[in-house]
């Protein structure tokens, strides 16, 4: 049996290369897993709720009836789910004690398909109460550490499935993106996310925070890995009327390397402003300079809407939240605390179920929507958003990519944003623009400062994931940093 | 006394006939299930699940709006609608709002002998609520439950133009829009199962230049609710403005046992909505070729089929209307008018043994066991003097029952019809001998007397005669004996 350590820069492939040469059954995959959890997970708390028994008894039950030749493409793979994601007859409690005894009755048709793709279900991760928030603190089952450095936050909302491709508690994970979710914290815990084009992965069974933003992203610890299980995610679906009429995405379009050095890639300049930490830029510029010398042209570009996308999703956002949160009403499902009355049902469980950043959010997408202020900011957030829109369409006239940071600083440390919404909102000002665009776009780590890892975005044109792959594999290649290993059992701090 | 301006507007919500809810694939039949077996993940608003849209939604509203003789407009838009109630598990009905399916329609309806025509400002679809339970054997005490098998069955909303002038117009126009929107298989407009509902706005004014203040009245489960709720309502504003009262603008309940409309509890302020397009629900546009294809399936509706009747069938208009009141009873005639060419006959017979029979096994045409050539059959029968109107009354009767053919019917009961006149001769005869008082009345002029000998005929051959013949020999014998 192998030694977790030395799966360090491991991929798919290379799992699956000892699971075929029985170096490790599919069992002792998932234990090692299990145990890498059990070691460290009380220092980072990624988990919400582990499905130990079952996820052993399918591994299982995969090794005795392995394929012969050539393995689906997930088959014995464990994967951590962010817990806003339905998995049938597992807790799904959206980090809100509103759902904390809901139990799935259904399969999201993003587990569907991992199922079919022979992926094993490990658990579920913590995350930002309902998606809202950017550090993971907001969860109302304690805030997850990030892997790296232990007193800073691992970024959210799907901090908990960053943190656990962080610490090797897996190898792949589930996210939601709706305004830098994925991304974000994939920049903050060193590992990769994606954000499809909006409509490329099916909603259905993802919990709606904002359903005009929320996209469900592939994580991982190396972009080869996003792909497959991008491959194996996307794809049209009935259940999801905004889901887009496409076939899978299949690696067969990410062009080959020799195109992707001929391509010019834009750089916007508004996301280089003085409120970005500078070692943050120079280490994107030594990226830069990397792609130059192997002949990719590097052209400033201007995305003058930046600024205001920012307002505007937490106009649109919030109001399209109000709504989808309605239904959290105690009656049929999760929480109920009593009343006298009705309305003093509705309004204890509302209380006591939703925490302050949610409930911060529904009154603000509340106002948005009330009659005499619709205009004013949902209208008006929705003539933004098509401003953004068009920013990037103008962009990508003249370039084939958009190379930005991911965040403007680094993983802060727990309790440092916490008293202050807009400070925390301004984390995620690089991601919003492009989920209000629904345009697609990854976080993959391009270097550390001291400790902390440096996230570099990569966007592209809506269904062109193709290209961002393309150009992620070329980075990734010519950085060649290995993937972290926080030591986290001795408790010495960390190491990357 | 000064004169009084009534103004009705109804909104009326039809639930469409479709197989499968309107976002989710659960059954919409849902009457007399247990609560909550027709649920799924959608229509219960759990955590993640969507909704897609049924096309035959689409379809039939389309067809309603169309035989509304609405203007379709070409996006369609779903909005949420966000409220509180326990029958609303999402916290937001999915309807429309600025653009609902039709707009501009107009319905054409006969109210106390004249023609009269409502504009229709909107239909539009939206998905029906779940239902409170008050009572039932798995409640706990002093608690409530709520069946979800309703919530998501699709309902077309008719909302009028203040266009109505009364209670009879109210109803008559309510009866027009049940008898289209059951033509076109868009509802089965069933308001005691609650498939049509229907709330008005009322309002009386003394001044026919400005409105009165309008009040809703709500709660109404049937024709005759509707009408009664709208005459005790205008009475009742009548009564204030007349006493120099005012009336308040708020939701009034008709209540059905008292006879009487009263004030909704609660707050009367205007609930804020807030309309938003559903964002889990993209805008589409309808393809002019599908709206063709929608307009092609669209039969003639009933007040055209009325006026094609009238011309040609010479029917008179009253019994016309009823005839096409409802599509399969119209169908009914017209397909047993091509066996038996006699309309006016036909038509007699369908509106009143016919429909007699009907009501008696309380079914409709469809679910009957006779077929427009049985009738046609029988009817030739009674065209042709070979049986009586009271003998094929009873043939009919056991039609209904059985569903056997004339033939049979009478090869089982043993009637044999006595046409041989000179045995009727005879029986005519004894009848006069035996009822000298009758005779000498008639005699003297009292045409009643002849009808009781009639029925001594009648009598004496078990029904067995024909009446008409009857008459004519006992008038030639009466005469002859002068
Ligand atoms: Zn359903």
């Amino acid at each position: 049996m192998g030694d977790l350590v030395s799966f360090r820069d491991f991929t798919i492939k290379d799992y699956h290369g000892r699971l075929q040469k029985g170096e490790f059954s599919v069992e002792e995959l998932v234990k090692m897993f299990l145990e890498r959890i059990e070691r460290v997970d009380g220092l980072i708390h990624a988990f919400l709720s582990l499905d130990s028994e079952r996820v052993e008894k399918r591994a299982r039950e995969l090794q005795e009836k392995k394929p012969q030749g050539e393995l689906p493409p997930l088959w014995g793979i464990p994967i951590a789910i962010k817990d806003n994601i339905c998995v049938k007859d597992l807790p799904t409690t959206c980090g809100s004690k509103m759902l904390h005894n809901f139990i799935a009755p259904y399969d999201a048709t993003v587990m569907e398909r991992l199922k079919a793709a022979g992926a094993l279900i490990i658990g579920k991760t913590n995350m930002d109460e309902f998606a809202m928030g950017s550090s993971t603190e907001n969860s109302a089952f304690g805030p997850t550490r990030n892997p790296l450095d232990l007193a800073r936050v691992p970024g959210g909302s799907s901090g908990g499935s960053a943190a656990a491709l962080s610490a090797l508690e897996a190898p792949l994970a589930l996210g939601s993106d709706t305004g830098g979710s994925v991304r974000q914290p994939a920049a903050f815990c060193g590992v990769v996310g994606l954000r499809p084009t909006y409509g490329r992965v099916s909603r259905y069974g993802l919990v709606s925070f904002a359903s005009s933003l929320d996209q469900i992203g592939s994580m991982s610890r190396k972009v080869e890995d996003c792909i497959t299980l991008f491959e194996v995610l996307s794809g049209s679906d009935d259940r999801d009327s905004t889901c887009a009429p496409y076939p899978p995405f299949s690696r067969r379009e990410i062009p080959p390397e020799e195109e992707i050095t001929r391509i010019k890639v834009g750089i916007p300049k508004e996301y280089f402003s003085s409120g970005v930490d500078r070692s943050i830029v120079k280490s994107i510029e030594e990226v830069f300079h990397l792609l130059r010398k192997r002949g990719i042209e590097c052209v400033e570009v201007s995305l003058p809407h930046t600024e205001c996308a920012l307002e505007a999703y937490y106009i649109v956002a919030p109001a399209e939240a109000s709504s989808n949160l309605a239904r959290y009403d105690g009656v049929f499902y999760g929480l109920r605390s009593e009343g006298d009355t009705l309305q003093e049902m509705y309004s204890h469980t509302r209380t006591n179920g939703f925490g302050r950043e949610v409930k911060r959010r529904i009154i603000l997408g509340t106002y948005a929507l009330s009659s005499g202020y619709y205009d004013e900011y949902y209208l008006k957030g929705m003539k933004v958003r098509t401003l953004v829109r068009k920013d990037f369409e103008e962009a990508f006239q003249t370039c084939q990519l958009l190379l930005t940071p991911v965040s403007p600083c680094f993983p802060f440390l727990l309790g440092e944003r916490t008293m202050d919404p807009y400070q925390m909102y301004l984390a995620d000002v690089f991601t919003i623009p492009s989920a209000m665009a629904g345009i697609p776009g990854i976080s993959i780590n391009c270097g550390y400062h001291d400790h902390l890892p440096i996230g570099l975005q990569i966007l592209g044109k809506p269904f062109e994931e193709g290209w961002i792959f393309g150009l992620a594999l070329l980075i990734e290649k010519l950085l060649s940093l290995p993937s972290p290993l926080p030591h986290l059992e001795s408790r010495k701090g960390s190491e990357q | 006394m000064k004169d009084f301006y009534v103004t009705i507007g109804l909104e009326v919500h039809c639930q469409l006939l479709t197989q499968a809810k309107m976002f989710c694939r659960c059954s919409t039949d849902y009457i007399g299930k247990e609560p909550n077996t027709l649920i799924c993940p959608v229509c219960t608003g759990l955590p993640g699940a969507l909704p897609v849209l049924n096309r035959r939604v689409l379809e039939l509203a389309i067809r309603t709006a169309l035989a509304l003789r609405c203007e379709i407009l070409p996006q369609v838009v779903f909005h949420r609608k966000n409220y509180f109630y326990p029958d609303l598990p999402k916290g937001y009905q999915i309807s429309q709002y600025d653009f609902p399916i039709g707009v501009r329609g107009i319905v054409e309806f006969v109210s106390g002998g004249s023609k009269k025509r409502v504009r229709i400002k909107r239909v539009h679809v939206e998905e029906d609520a779940g239902k409170l339970i008050h009572e039932g054997p798995s409640l706990p005490w002093n608690s409530s439950g709520v069946d979800f098998n309703r919530c998501g069955i699709p309902l077309v909303e008719i909302v009028t133009e203040p266009d109505l002038r009364s209670p009879e117009e109210a109803r008559d126009y309510l009866i027009m829009l049940r008898s289209i929107v059951r033509y076109i298989g868009a509802s089965d407009g069933n308001m005691e199962e609650g498939s049509l509902r229907c709330d008005a706005n009322v309002s009386v004014s003394r001044d026919v230049e400005t409105l009165g203040t309008k009040v809703e009245v709500k709660n109404m489960n049937s024709f005759r609710s509707v009408f009664r709720a709208l005459q005790y309502e205008i009475d009742r504003q009548k009564a204030l403005l007349e006493k120099e009262l005012p009336i308040l603008q708020e939701t009034r309940h008709w209540d059905e046992t008292r006879d009487i409309t009263v004030a909704a509890r609660g707050k009367e302020e205007a609930e804020d909505y807030r309309y938003f397009p559903d964002p889990d629900l993209l805008p589409f546009s309808i393809e002019p070729k599908d709206l063709e294809e929608i307009a092609k399936t669209i039969p003639e509706l009933p007040l055209e089929r009325k006026e094609r009747f009238m011309v040609e069938y010479e029917l008179p208009e009253g019994e016309a209307g009823v005839l096409v009141q409802e599509k399969e009873v119209a169908d009914f005639f017209e397909e047993c008018l091509k066996e038996f060419h006699k309309p006016r006959m036909l038509c007699n017979w369908m509106l009143t043994e016919v429909l007699k029979n009907l009501n008696e096994l309380e079914i409709n045409i469809t679910e009957s066991k006779i077929s427009p050539s049985n009738l046609a059959e029988l009817l030739k029968l009674v065209d042709k003097r070979e049986i009586s109107g009271t003998i094929a009354k009873g043939i009919l009767e056991e039609m209904f029952k059985t569903g056997g053919r004339v033939k049979e019917i009478i090869a089982r009961k043993g009637i044999s019809f006595i046409t041989n006149e000179r045995e009727l001769e005879k029986i005519v005869r004894e009848t006069i001998e035996k009822n000298p008082q009758s005779v000498a009345d008639y005699l003297s002029g009292k045409e009643k007397a002849l009808h009781f000998l009639i029925g001594q005929v009648m009598k004496v051959t078990r029904g067995q005669a024909d009446p008409e013949l009857a008459k004519n020999l006992l008038l030639k014998e009466l005469n002859s004996g002068e």
